[in-house]
């Protein structure tokens, strides 16, 4: 087995593992978090396949403007423990 | 009662004689947060047991069906990365063997989805305006529907923010976003040339805005971004790329033979209107993405 | 035995994307907390991206950026990147509008409990 089809099946296997655990973690933030983790892998995936064009547009959307946006709908349902509205 | 139930109907047909009503304020009943007698009432009675042990029984059989069925379906697929696989026929050939003469961009997939592909793309477009509309109907502050405790709660947020500016962030915010800037223009400039594009630029610059507003405030963000430049330049861009490609669709009727100079493939300027048409998608983009941040953050832009 | 192994290890990427699909759709159906279901939402939007921009990849060859010959048989095909492409920045905006919802269902409802909602939501009709 060639070393890129090792390195790629360790990438899939780890998107499965950030799948699992952002989805049954207890505390949202860290689902959000891992959910982030998630997209950056993906990123490396798809410059693996060959698609740069959607390797920048992921990095930017999934792993900034997504988890951005969750970030501050957490703190809108008070759901972000440690902040100032506890 | 029925006089009654059409007095309204009434009233709008005779125009004039209906009242004015001069106020309007329509502030939504609200719940407090966290209702712990809620979460005891949800699963009382032995039916709603019942009902949810099997909606959850039949949830899992359903999903391993149908993983079952799609992996059955992968091992039958063409195989992985093989040249023969139906998806790449004639339509992708074509796309790289005449894309370059017929559209100017060395990028084949920027040629593809702002050239032949065009209109499918102001489609997209379209969907980011009318997303970023939607979430401005559901989330915009209005006088006319805030209630004074979540007025009073909004302040005090904002007396946060301004006490708590951190110049460990701001100074590196301040080295940042040019740079951040900077990619994104190189990235939009670049969309015929290399990797990247509106989409992949506009979202650079859209997350470079998002760290600026987060970073100093709303304040200093509303001195150069406030609503109005938003709306300008989100309308602006659609109907600007609207325009040009009606334009290409009336002189060629297939996008191509516009009459525009194509340039010599490579140059920065060149490729026709795929450059203009990605700088307009690229500040859509970048417009809706600070946009969703900010109806987010404090239900304004 | 092996054969199998081998057709695993040639379709590894469907494979992924399949997988993650169920994990997406199960625990879209399973989950209470309406942040986790946009996030399983989430999941399954880019496995399908995944699943599709598998299919248009093809051994040894590389991005389609024509800088040398236009010869067809030198580039990925392009098509599933660019549908790919518009279809990541849609659904972020997709999921801005469910996150943007969720916001006004606490604000009425005060939880973001998919069946505290429901009951609630009965209880105010009667």
């Amino acid at each position: 087995m060639p070393i890129q089809v090792i390195f790629e099946f360790l990438l899939i296997i780890s998107l499965i593992i950030c799948a699992v655990f952002a989805l049954t973690s207890k505390r949202l933030l860290a689902a959000v978090v891992i959910y982030m983790a998630y997209s950056l892998v993906m990123t490396v995936i798809w410059v693996l396949l060959q698609s740069p064009d959607l390797a920048i547009t992921e990095a930017a959307v999934g792993a900034g403007v997504t988890g951005i946006l969750f970030a501050v709908t957490l703190k809108k349902i008070h759901a972000l423990k440690g902040t100032k509205d506890e | 009662m029925a006089s009654k139930k059409h007095s309204r109907f009434i009233d709008w047909v005779n125009g004039d004689t209906a009242e004015k009503v001069h106020e309007y304020k329509f502030i939504q009943k609200t719940v407090p947060p966290h209702s712990e007698q809620a979460h005891d009432e949800v699963i009382s009675t032995r039916k709603a047991r019942l009902f949810n042990i099997s909606y959850e029984i039949s949830a899992v059989l359903v999903c391993v069906i149908l993983v079952a069925v799609l992996l059955f379906t992968v091992f039958n697929l063409p195989l992985f990365g093989s040249a023969g696989n139906p998806a790449s026929n004639e339509v992708a050939e074509r796309y790289l063997e005449k894309g370059l003469e017929e559209t100017g961009a060395v990028n084949a997939v920027a040629g593809m989805i702002l050239d032949y592909r065009a209109f499918d793309t102001f489609g997209e477009s379209s969907v980011l305006f009318i997303a970023v509309g939607c979430v401005m109907i559901l989330l915009m502050r209005d006088k006319n529907n805030i209630s004074a405790t979540e007025d009073s709660l909004e302040e005090n947020e904002r007396l946060i923010e301004i006490e708590t500016n951190d110049p460990i962030l701001q100074k590196i915010v301040l080295l940042i976003v040019p740079c951040i800037f900077l990619f994104g223009i190189y990235v939009i400039l670049n969309g015929h040339l290399s990797p990247g594009g509106g989409f992949s630029g506009g979202a650079i610059m859209g997350a470079g805005l998002i760290l600026f507003a987060v970073s100093f405030g709303i304040d200093a963000m509303q001195s150069f971004f406030s609503i109005k430049t938003f709306k300008a330049i989100t309308t602006t861009a659609l109907m600007c790329y609207a325009t040009l490609k009606a334009y290409s669709f009336f002189m060629g009727a297939n996008g191509l033979e516009t009459g525009i100079p194509l340039g010599t493939p490579g140059a920065i300027l060149s490729s026709g209107l795929i450059l203009v048409l990605d700088i307009c998608v690229g500040l859509i983009v970048a417009c809706t993405m600070y946009g969703f941040y900010s109806l987010f953050a404090r239900g304004d832009i | 035995m092996s054969d199998f192994l081998q057709s695993v290890i040639a379709y590894r990427f469907e494979i992924g994307a399949v997988i993650l699909f169920g994990i997406g759709f199960i625990n879209l159906l399973l989950q209470k907390n309406l942040i986790k279901k946009i996030i399983s939402f989430n999941v399954m939007d880019s496995s399908i991206f995944l699943f599709l921009a598998s299919q248009g990849f093809i051994e040894g060859r590389i991005a389609p950026i024509i800088t040398g010959a236009n010869d067809a048989s030198l580039y990925i095909n392009p098509i599933p990147t660019g549908l790919v492409l518009t279809g990541i920045v849609v659904s972020v905006s997709v999921s801005a509008f469910f996150l943007a919802l969720v916001q006004r269902l606490y604000k009425k409802y005060g939880t973001v409990n998919f069946d505290e909602i429901i009951m609630l939501a009965k209880k105010e009709a009667e």
